[in-house]
């Protein structure tokens, strides 16, 4: 098993709201063999973000349930106190770009004072061998030195993005959760942050979940994709196998509707729209939309292991 | 041949920007720069760029939302450029727009129904009958139905798809000849996102409407339109049939475009994509010449950098604003 860096199994987490507790993160497995990336793919609202908050444990205070196993590195960081996660874990092996990262800049701060505070604060650095430290980040991300005294607003929305992967790299992490890090960045920005994603993957031999909803991005890092639906992981697949050969309904059905630009495909759209957190069918979730639905469908589908790895959480796979 | 629905001639809209205690005028934001492009009855066209590019300010100026400062809009051989306001009646009703940001695009305190009978109140529908007949025919034609199940919801009761519907139900209720979709769906998931670009796709074709759909993401173009023209700081690029912009791209930056997008393929994680250096440039102070040389990778110094290119025909409806194309 430890050849897994991270293992992921039943992971649950529910938000407590004035309607009722919505599953968000509901009996969620998957794993990450070290140096590799895993891309979690699915629509708004399906769970992304809170899986990530999950694993990096930042969990608002409305929470019900969070149980699970996290084996990283073997150990299960589900027994950790708090304490002992955010000295050993949280922003030292494992480390977090948020959603809508660009705006959580200081923005009266200039960048390099931004970049030291942890430095000073968490690992006692003395401030010129930070400042030392934080430069040289910079520069491999491609941006000057001379920013380090710059303030936020004076850098574009790609430098902004790419000064906080460099913020988050300081720590020597291990595990990097990056949670739709390019979605508000051009095209072109995009590319660039991709290259340096890459980069980084290869040079750091990170491992790396990589959250977005966008199907042809998340082709940009995955060794290997977990398709999300209302709060569960449907498929769990190899990135060779995943989008050419989707095997759960959903995941054919997301690959049908990516438009793709060199390559003619008939796009179709799945009609209907996903069910809410709150009160979820009790069988398979998407079993309303589904093209292939029968009555063992009105039971919750058992994780199906096409082989030792991957699975699809489908009665369709399932022989007998 | 007949003539198009709409043609835009050099048409330009610059924003001029104050600063200071005295308000003292520091400049202009160069924000659409000259742009032609021609629109036939019953086509889609689509217009691509980045963020800030000039899309949005293209959109509303041809709309007359924006007073052009230049150039010249023809929409059914009327020169409809400096007509004022009072005359332009007609014109609001012929035109739409389906607005950038669905979700700030409908009043929290209507109801469907009421969102829907506005524009008609507003240009003289008296007759209670009639606008009901036409709420119900723009409901069934963006198939928010059963119909009784909407007309009462309020916005927030509605899915992002569904709210995307209504602002288009808003949007075709007076029958207009021509709708400026600025970004219909890129606030929306894959899957609705098709749902939405083919309803409006279907409306075209049923009811000759002409679309105008400005986007960011040019890999939904190919299944929308049959012209693409590309913006790039003010300017329009390039234009050719989708098929050609796809197949041949010309311009440096239409190609460098081509060249980052993905598609959903394992071996991307293996490649670095080439990306041009740089950033757009600040339209209060474009650089001289061809507004895209700092990025150039194919730049003709002492050409590029000081003259400003013009559109050449490189083919037959093909057009590139690039010198690397000037034969002459
Ligand atoms: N603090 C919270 N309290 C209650 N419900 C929440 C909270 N945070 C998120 N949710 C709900 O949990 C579900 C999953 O949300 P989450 O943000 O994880 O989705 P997501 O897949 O990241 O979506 P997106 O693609 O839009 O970012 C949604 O229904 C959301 O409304
Ligand atoms: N009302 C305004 N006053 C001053 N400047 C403006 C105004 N509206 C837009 N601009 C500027 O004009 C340029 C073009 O803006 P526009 O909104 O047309 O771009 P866009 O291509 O629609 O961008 P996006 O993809 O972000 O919507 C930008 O530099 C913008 O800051
Ligand atoms: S005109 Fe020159 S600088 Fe501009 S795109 Fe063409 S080659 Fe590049
Ligand atoms: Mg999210
Ligand atoms: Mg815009």
């Amino acid at each position: 098993m430890e050849k897994e860096h991270l293992n992921v199994k039943n992971l649950l987490m529910y938000y407590r709201t004035r309607k009722g507790e919505v599953r968000a993160v509901d009996n969620v497995s998957f794993f990450l063999p070290r140096g590799e990336t895993v891309a979690v793919i699915g629509e708004s609202g399906c769970g992304k973000s809170s899986l990530a908050r999950s694993i990096i444990r930042l969990l608002p205070r409305n929470v019900s349930i969070y149980k699970g196993i996290v084996l990283f590195n073997g150990l299960n960081l589900m027994e950790l106190d708090e304490e002992s996660f955010m000295k050993k874990i949280r922003w030292i092996k494992i480390t977090y770009v948020p959603q809508a990262a660009l705006n959580s800049l200081n923005p009266v701060l200039r960048i390099g004072d931004q970049m030291i505070e942890p430095m000073i604060l968490h690992q006692k650095m003395q401030k010129d061998d930070a400042l030392h430290k934080a430069a040289n980040a910079l520069r491999n991300i491609g941006i000057s030195k001379e920013f380090i005294k710059s303030y936020p607003f004076e850098l574009s929305g790609g430098m902004r993005q790419r000064v906080i992967i460099a913020m988050s790299l300081l720590t020597n992490p291990e595990l990097m959760i990056l949670d739709e890090p390019t979605s508000s960045l051009d095209v072109l920005t995009q590319a660039n942050i991709m290259n340096i994603l890459k980069n980084i993957k290869k040079d750091l031999k990170l491992s790396m979940i990589f959250i977005t909803h966008d199907v042809s991005l998340s082709s940009e890092l995955a060794d290997k994709v977990a398709v999300m639906y209302a709060g569960q992981i449907v498929e769990f697949n190899d990135a060779d196998i995943i989008y050419h050969e989707p095997r759960h309904p959903y995941s054919q059905k997301l690959m049908e509707s990516v438009p793709t630009l060199r390559t003619d495909k008939k796009l179709s759209f799945i009609p209907g729209s996903p069910p809410s957190l709150l009160s979820p069918p009790e069988g398979c979730r998407f079993a309303e939309r589904c093209p292939y639905a029968h009555e063992r469908c009105s039971r919750d589908p058992p994780l199906v292991y096409i082989d030792k790895e991957f699975y699809v959480k489908c009665w369709l796979y399932e022989r007998g | 041949m007949s003539t198009p629905l709409l043609r835009t001639e050099r048409l330009k809209k610059y924003f001029e920007v104050k600063r200071g205690f005295i308000r003292r005028s520091k400049g202009y934001v160069r924000a659409v720069d000259g742009v032609s492009l021609t629109l036939n009855r019953g086509e889609a066209i689509s217009i691509v760029g980045e963020s800030g590019c000039g899309k949005t300010t293209l959109g509303k100026t041809i709309l007359r939302l924006y007073e052009p400062i230049g150039g010249k809009i023809i929409f059914n051989n009327k020169d409809i450029t400096y007509l004022r306001w009072k005359d332009l009646k007609w014109y609001r009703r012929e035109t739409g727009l389906i607005q950038q940001d669905p979700f700030g695009a409908l009043p929290s305190f209507m109801t469907t129904k009421g969102i829907l009978q506005e524009p008609l109140i507003i240009n003289g529908v008296k007759d209670k009958k009639e606008r009901m007949e036409k709420i119900y025919r723009s409901l069934e034609q963006v198939r928010l139905t059963p119909i009784e199940d909407f007309i009462g919801k309020y916005p927030h009761m509605l899915s992002g798809g569904q709210q995307q519907r209504l602002v288009i139900a808003r949007s075709i209720i007076l029958e207009p000849k021509l709708i400026i979709a600025d970004e219909p769906v890129s606030m929306l998931d894959a899957s609705v996102r098709v749902e939405i670009l083919k309803l409006l796709q279907n409306l075209q074709r049923d009811y000759k409407l002409s679309i105008i759909y400005i986007t960011h993401d040019l890999s939904t173009t190919r299944y929308f339109s049959e012209m693409i023209y590309i913006m790039y700081a003010g300017h329009i690029v390039e234009g050719a049939s989708t098929k050609e912009i796809l197949k041949s791209p010309m311009h440096p930056y239409t190609k460098a475009l081509l060249n980052v997008i993905p598609d959903p393929d394992p071996s991307n994680r293996l490649k670095v994509r080439e990306v041009p250096a740089g950033e757009p440039p600040n339209l209060l102070s474009p650089p001289s010449g061809c507004r895209f040389n700092p990025r150039c990778i194919n730049i003709i110094k002492g050409v590029c950098d000081s003259k400003e290119p013009p559109m050449f025909e490189v083919d037959k409806d093909h057009y590139v604003k690039c010198w690397l194309y000037d034969h002459t």
